[in-house]
């Protein structure tokens, strides 16, 4: 299998000479190191690396997917799949006024509830702020959540969203993707476009991923990937979570 | 401890285990070998063989416990009760205590924490075959684990065990040379920066014998950490 | 205080006027325990600690049926800082008892074939409990140093016919025959400074403990703090704490 190159920690990328530090790598004199196990990216602007695994750590600006923790006072927590869980406030979770003596706030988000969001706040101390304001922000009903490695999402997207268009249209399924690593999938064929996705992040290194994946959405799906689907204790089951576990 | 040197460990310059003095064990390594773990990696030298998994960064309870600036790493070194001649009574003793800390002290200088702040990255060691050098095999197992977790790291660290054993400086020890040795040293080090991260010495040596031991660690470690990269490159190029 | 540590030693000065590598004044009382077998009370600056030698009769351990058994622990009562905590002893304690234990046993200091009774059977242990008064810095430097005084005016007590202790009488000294003498090497930066403050603790690098027999010997190194140690520089701390380790064993009689 040919794979792109791939650095580990501690390796040297290339000397600065002027550019922007990205994510992933770390400065030591002139030179350029990566601070992890993952794929460099060099050009004449920027040096970074992209990590093949890791936690989520939340950024200004990211879409993400949610889970609804606790339900507080004047707003929710929420679960985004990171060691740092946002804050949704009442004002930018709610359009209406809400009057708190009369309203109870499960009304509009309940423990449980899956939402798409965006990151309005995130401190250098990591206190997140979540919004729903935009129009794109909405609750996301029933389907399934697949938990995959953050840093692969833009490979599951695709050049331009190819990727993605590419399994909507053969599974016929709505799929969201959350820049944290969460995708909601709601559909009769999600079993396929799952087996696409987890294909995708276990190979996002190599080369001739697009290929195989369109070969794959034409076939069936592997047995072995609906007998995972129908054991509740397969680790395909665990990737795929409702409630986000610890 | 018991250190009797009047065990034969070296005969005409062979150690009873067929190898020279500067030679290692067959050291093999293998990463994510655990599924539920965020990072995981097996490592044996001859029959010590360790298991290490990281889980995290993830929330650190109590509060009281998070640094508001940087995250914590925490480390538990621990031996299976069937790792040992005698078994050993489960659960952590003063030894697996002190460990614990050096095992961790070993590792932070090469783990960017600041980028977490509030939170842990937690480490476990379990040793499930001991033959001497138990803690060396360790950290270079929490090492590759700590990468394969995705955790920002300066390098690896790798490292090694030597020591004296009937008046000869040889390179790590297994059990009964580790029991019956003059001295015994563990190191552990960034090589390509050339900063040792762990050092600890028992026995008795001139300062000479120190310095020589140094030296054969540090040719060791870069061994081992060349064989580290090798083992990370494979899990991801020849999959399937 | 820290900060201001900090930027003194990166200018090879200290906050209490010392050099970098002095000691601070050292205070040595010995046998200040009626009802210990052996003890010795040092004051380091204004680190306190206190080593008491309890001795009692034990069965061998089976690799050593003909030595007698040592054994060293570590408490750091909260009584002496306000960041140590009632309880068992944590991983620093328990790592200081440890490092001080490797530098006795190590050493051969204590001719632990001399402490037999019966062959196999019956041995005399010496159990060596350090308490920390104060901490105000470069605890295990004081703490080896209260041992080894502690054990050099250590009395045997007397066994009753049946190989049971009699309190109070006793018969000779516990025959100890080296002085192995600890030295902590600390680093900031490029600076190696020795008998750390309390302020500079936190502040340092790393530190390199060096144990030192009279004979020049190296018997016990352990490496702490949270930084690493370049390699080259370790040739020069052990030689730091060699020279220092011939100054101090003249505190000990």
């Amino acid at each position: 299998m040919k794979t792109r190159e791939i650095v580990l920690p501690g390796d040297m990328i290339d000397e600065r000479k002027g550019r922007k530090l990205g994510n992933g790598v770390y400065e030591e004199g002139d030179k350029v190191f990566s601070k992890f196990l993952g794929v460099p990216r060099v050009n004449e602007n920027e040096l970074s690396v992209i990590p093949l695994s890791g936690t989520y750590l939340p950024r200004f600006g990211d879409r993400v997917i949610g889970v609804i923790e606790t339900v507080e006072v004047s707003g929710w927590f929420v679960d985004i799949n990171s060691p740092y869980s946002a804050f949704l406030p009442l004002s930018e979770g709610v359009d209406e006024f809400v009057d708190l003596q009369r309203s109870e706030l499960t009304r509009y988000y309940d423990v449980d509830d899956i939402i798409l969001c965006k990151l309005s706040k995130v401190t250098k101390n990591k206190t997140v702020q979540a919004s729903m304001r935009d129009f794109e922000s909405r609750k996301l009903r029933n389907g399934v959540l697949l938990k995959v490695t953050p840093t692969k999402i833009p490979r599951i997207i695709g050049k331009e969203g190819s990727m993605i268009m590419m399994i909507k249209n053969k599974t016929a399924c709505e799929i969201v993707t959350g820049q944290n690593g969460l995708v909601w999938i709601r559909g009769e064929n999600k079993e396929k476009a799952i087996e696409a996705i987890l294909t995708i992040e276990k190979e996002s290194h190599t080369i001739g991923l697009t290929e195989k994946i369109e070969k794959m959405l034409n076939e069936d799906v592997k047995q072995d990937v609906n007998e995972q689907l129908s054991n509740p204790d397969s680790w395909v089951n665990k990737k795929i979570s409702k409630h986000l576990s610890e | 401890m018991g250190k009797k040197s009047d065990t034969e460990l070296i005969i005409g310059g062979i150690r009873i285990d067929k190898r020279l003095p500067d030679q290692t064990r067959e050291i093999k390594m293998k990463v994510g070998n655990i599924l539920s773990a965020n990072g995981s990696a097996e490592v044996s030298f001859g029959n010590t063989t360790a298991l290490a998994s990281v889980h995290g960064p993830r929330q650190l309870f109590p509060r009281h416990l998070q640094e508001s600036q940087t995250g914590i790493l925490r480390v538990r070194y621990n031996m299976a009760p069937f790792s040992v001649d005698e078994r050993k009574s489960p659960g952590p003793d003063r030894r697996s205590t002190e460990l614990s800390k050096v095992i961790r002290l070993a590792l932070e200088p090469a783990v960017f924490l600041d980028d977490y702040p509030k939170v842990t990255v937690d480490g476990f060691v379990e040793i499930i075959q001991a033959d001497g050098s138990t803690r060396v095999t360790g950290i270079n197992a929490l090492s590759l684990a700590l990468a394969t977790a995705g955790i920002p790291m300066k390098d690896l660290v790798a490292a090694c065990s030597v020591g004296k054993i009937n008046g000869t400086l040889v390179v790590d020890l297994n059990g009964e040379e580790d029991n019956n040795s003059e001295s015994d040293v563990a190191v552990a080090m960034i090589p390509n920066r050339n900063l040792v991260t762990l050092l600890q010495m028992d026995g008795m040596l001139t300062k000479e014998e120190l310095m020589h031991l140094l030296d054969l660690a540090k040719k060791t470690c870069k061994k081992i950490y060349e064989m580290q990269r090798e083992a990370l490159l494979e899990k991801y190029k020849g999959e399937e | 205080m820290e900060t201001y540590a900090l930027e003194l030693i990166r200018n090879g000065k200290r906050i209490d006027g010392r050099e970098l590598t002095q000691f601070r004044d050292i205070e040595i009382k010995e046998g200040i325990i009626e009802n210990a077998e052996g003890s010795a009370y040092v004051r380091m600056g204004n680190t306190q600690v206190i080593a008491g030698i309890k001795m009692g009769v034990g069965t061998p351990f089976p690799d050593t049926p003909n030595e007698g058994i040592l054994s060293v622990n570590a408490e750091f009562t909260p009584l002496a800082s306000p960041d140590f905590e009632s309880g068992p002893p944590g991983e620093n304690a328990i790592e200081l008892a440890r490092v001080v234990d490797r530098g006795i046993r190590e050493s051969k200091s204590i001719e632990m074939e001399k402490l037999v009774i019966a062959p196999g059977e019956k041995v005399l242990s010496v159990f060596i409990d350090i308490y920390i008064i104060d901490n105000q810095g470069n605890l295990l430097d004081a703490a080896a140093l209260a041992a080894l005084s502690a054990l050099l005016n250590t009395r045997i007590p007397k066994l009753d016919a049946e190989g049971k202790i009699i309190r109070g009488e006793h018969e000779g000294k516990l025959p100890v025959v080296h002085k192995p003498i600890t030295v902590s090497v600390c680093k900031v930066g490029d600076k190696l400074f020795l008998d750390p403050a309390k302020e500079e603790e936190t502040i340092l690098d790393a530190k390199l403990s060096i144990a030192v027999m009279e004979d020049e010997k190296i018997c016990a190194m352990q490496k702490q703090g949270s930084e690493g140690i370049e390699f080259d520089v370790l040739e020069k701390m052990v030689d730091l704490a060699m020279k220092k380790s011939m100054e101090l064993r003249k505190l000990v009689k």
